[in-house]
């Protein structure tokens, strides 16, 4: 029983993670750049839901819709400002601004929002499922979290599989030049990624936070490194692969925990993969693709 | 090409105006700004970062303290703080940063870490410390300088908490959930530990953490199998609150023992206080006493800063009455070096006793360690109560 406990709190973190590195890897895929302001969007998502629900009273589902509309909006501007006057420049110039815009999100919010940490409401409540004579306890925020991480992926894979948006996201993936000569409008396209990426990372932040409830400026960083690490574990760019590698990573990083020590998991998650990758250069699901010289 | 030279000769022109201009306003400071009248107290803390609560509640208690005493005349002082972002090396930075603006006696550094770095610094610049917060033994060992205002250096606290469960036969089983990449928690579980076996205490269960982990379910699940009653968590309030809430969703409801740091915890904006109903935990302040002075400086601090002021505040707060208290005595004025004042608040601190909000009849050896009284709380229905 203590291990389908671990199994099932492993799942719920991965989940969370997998959120996350949909984030990550739909902005990889497309726009093919690293945005590590994501775990940063995540904060403010977080926090805007924090002062709908705990300080203008409003209910939980107008909070978490709130956050999805500021984090929108701010990943669109964030990517008008900062990312769309480097188009042409090279990649790792695009790097170090997003590391720029990162630090740039967290002491904003320490200024506006002071670093004192706040508790997070909880948006799902408190209850649990006991299972098996109460050996077996599921608290309804991982029952929710689990759910809506399925519910994401399945709707990304549909989205960008049949509908018109998606194709151009997916020929812009290919070859934006190309893309262009189709008709397809690149720079709105980007934009659209930007937009899913940021309202999806206000859900990851109301979920991160409903299970640890402790908001504080820097509440993003951690969970954007591992779910990067999730969407490079799973093959970054696909969008199921972002699922598995933050699904696998949240058990790996428990049962390490549980089985092998509590301070070393960090290293054991990073060691599976160093060997995944020395294994499968592309990630688990990545596509191999041979560069044109 | 001419006008090129041309450039390149206006600023260096400029550049050296600069300069000169940047040389005389450094030496016009040092020289005549209040030199002759205030004492110049500077410090060093996180003022932003993810230690920043504890920096600026430094700050600010010391700032109160320092309008207080200006406010009446006598002993001036003039108070600066500098960030070290709870970095050593940024520490040093700020630490040269005072004393390039003439500090003449110092407030050390907040968190541990950045204050190993700077009482070193201060020990060879024969510059006096009294730091409000920073407890690792470390800080203060073979400085003769470095004084310390927390109470109690966390050695003796954990062992205090371990008298105090077994005195008042608290837990059977015990339990102990410690973050092991921090000294302060550390230092405490060690501590505890070593008294517990010293005591007969029953450990059952230790688990660990490190920074950035959020995720206790594996470390509470390991506490609840071994049947642990009673947990003792040697730790500041933000784990602190994730464990609470983690634990309560998990149905698990053991006694909790929490140590200085836990201090905080109900000023959370958001925290449920019925999370931690029946938390334990030493501690020398607690916002809510009826103590006048006490309730003052609290008045004060929410008046100013808009939140309840934790022990940090406090601490730093106390930090400068004992340095009036030392200057007075001591006869100081403010056209001494900093190495007068080092050799005359050696001799002040040794001998001196202090009352202040954090304690009674404070008494400091020549290590430089204070020996003050810890009060065992408990939490109820939102507020401290005392146990004893």
């Amino acid at each position: 029983m203590t291990f389908l406990n671990y199994l099932l709190s492993g799942i719920s973190l991965g989940s969370i993670y997998a959120i996350i590195a949909l984030g990550y890897t739909m902005v990889y895929g497309i726009a093919k750049m690293l945005n590590f302001a994501h775990g940063d969007v995540i904060m403010v998502g977080s926090y805007i839901c924090f002062f709908a629900v705990s300080r203008f009273g409003l209910p939980p589902v107008v909070g978490v819709l709130a956050a999805m509309a500021v984090c929108t909006v701010l990943g669109i501007l964030v990517e008008r400002l900062a990312y769309k006057p480097l188009r042409a420049a090279p990649s790792l110039a695009v790097l170090i601004t997003a590391i720029g815009v990162s630090y740039f999100l967290q002491n904003g919010a320490q200024l506006l929002w002071t670093p004192n940490p706040k508790v997070f409401p909880s948006i799902v409540g408190n209850g649990r499922l006991a299972l098996f004579g109460g050996q077996l306890t599921v608290s309804h925020v991982t029952l929710v979290t689990i759910a809506s991480c399925v519910v994401i992926m399945i709707a990304l894979t549909l989205f960008t599989g049949h509908t018109k948006m998606g194709k151009a996201m997916r020929a812009c993936s290919e070859d934006k030049g190309a893309a262009q000569l189709m008709g397809i409008n690149v720079n709105s396209t980007i934009s659209v990624t930007f937009a899913i990426g940021s309202g999806l990372a206000a859900v990851a932040g109301v979920l991160l936070c409903s299970a640890y409830p402790n908001l504080v400026p820097t509440t993003g960083s951690m969970p954007g490194i591992k779910a990067f690490t999730a969407a490079v574990f799973g093959g970054i760019g696909s969008i199921p692969g972002a699922m598995l590698g933050g699904i696998l990573l949240g058990v790996i990083e428990i049962f390490a925990k549980a089985y092998i020590s509590t301070q070393l998991s960090d290293a054991v998650v990073f060691a599976v993969l160093i060997f995944v990758l020395l294994v499968k250069p592309a990630g688990l699901l990545g596509k191999k693709i041979s560069e044109k010289v | 090409m001419k006008h090129t030279t041309m450039k390149k000769m206006i600023a260096f022109a400029l550049a050296t105006v600069m300069l000169v201009a940047l040389c005389s306003c450094g030496g016009g400071n040092g020289g005549e700004s209040a030199a002759s009248e205030a004492f110049k107290l500077g410090g060093t803390g996180p003022l932003t970062g993810g230690a920043a609560i504890y920096g600026n509640a430094a700050k600010n208690g010391a700032q109160i303290a320092v309008d207080e005493i200006n406010a009446e005349g006598g002993i001036q002082f003039e108070l600066k703080y500098e960030d070290d972002a709870h970095d050593a090396e940024k520490a040093v930075n700020a630490y040269n940063a005072l004393k390039d603006w003439g500090m003449q006696i110092s407030l050390g550094s907040v968190t541990s870490a950045p204050a190993n770095a700077t009482s070193a610094e201060g020990f060879a610049d024969r510059i006096f410390s009294l730091t409000p917060s920073a407890s690792a033994p470390t800080v203060i060992e073979g400085k003769d300088n470095m004084f310390q205002m927390c109470f109690l250096d966390y050695p003796t606290q954990g062992g205090a908490s371990a008298q105090y469960i077994s005195d008042m036969a608290l837990g059977e089983k015990i339990g102990i959930i410690w973050k092991n990449d921090e000294d302060y928690s550390t230092g405490l579980r060690n501590s505890f530990v070593d008294k517990a076996a010293e005591l007969g205490l029953n450990v059952v269960a230790e688990s660990t953490f490190t920074e950035g982990n959020n995720d206790f379910s594996v470390q509470l699940t390991e506490m609840q199998n071994a049947g642990a009653d009673l947990v003792f968590l040697p730790m500041y309030y933000q784990p602190a609150s994730l464990i609470f809430s983690q634990a309560n969703a998990m149905g698990y409801a053991p006694k909790w023992f929490g140590v200085d740091g836990m201090d905080g915890i109900l000023t959370m904006e958001g925290f449920d206080p019925t999370l931690a109903e029946g938390v334990m935990l030493l501690t020398p302040f607690n916002a809510d006493s009826t103590d006048e002075a006490t309730q003052a400086f609290v008045a004060k601090y929410q008046e100013l800063y808009n939140e309840i002021p934790n022990q940090f505040a406090a601490d730093a707060y106390d930090c400068v009455y004992a340095y009036k208290q030392a200057l007075e005595a001591a006869g100081a004025t403010p056209d001494m070096t900093a190495e007068q004042l080092n050799d005359l608040m050696i001799e002040q601190f040794t001998s001196m006793s202090f009352d202040g909000l954090t304690g009674t009849g404070m008494t400091w050896d020549s290590t430089g360690a204070v020996s003050k009284s810890a009060h065992g709380m408990v939490i109820q229905d939102g507020a401290y109560v005392g146990l004893d």
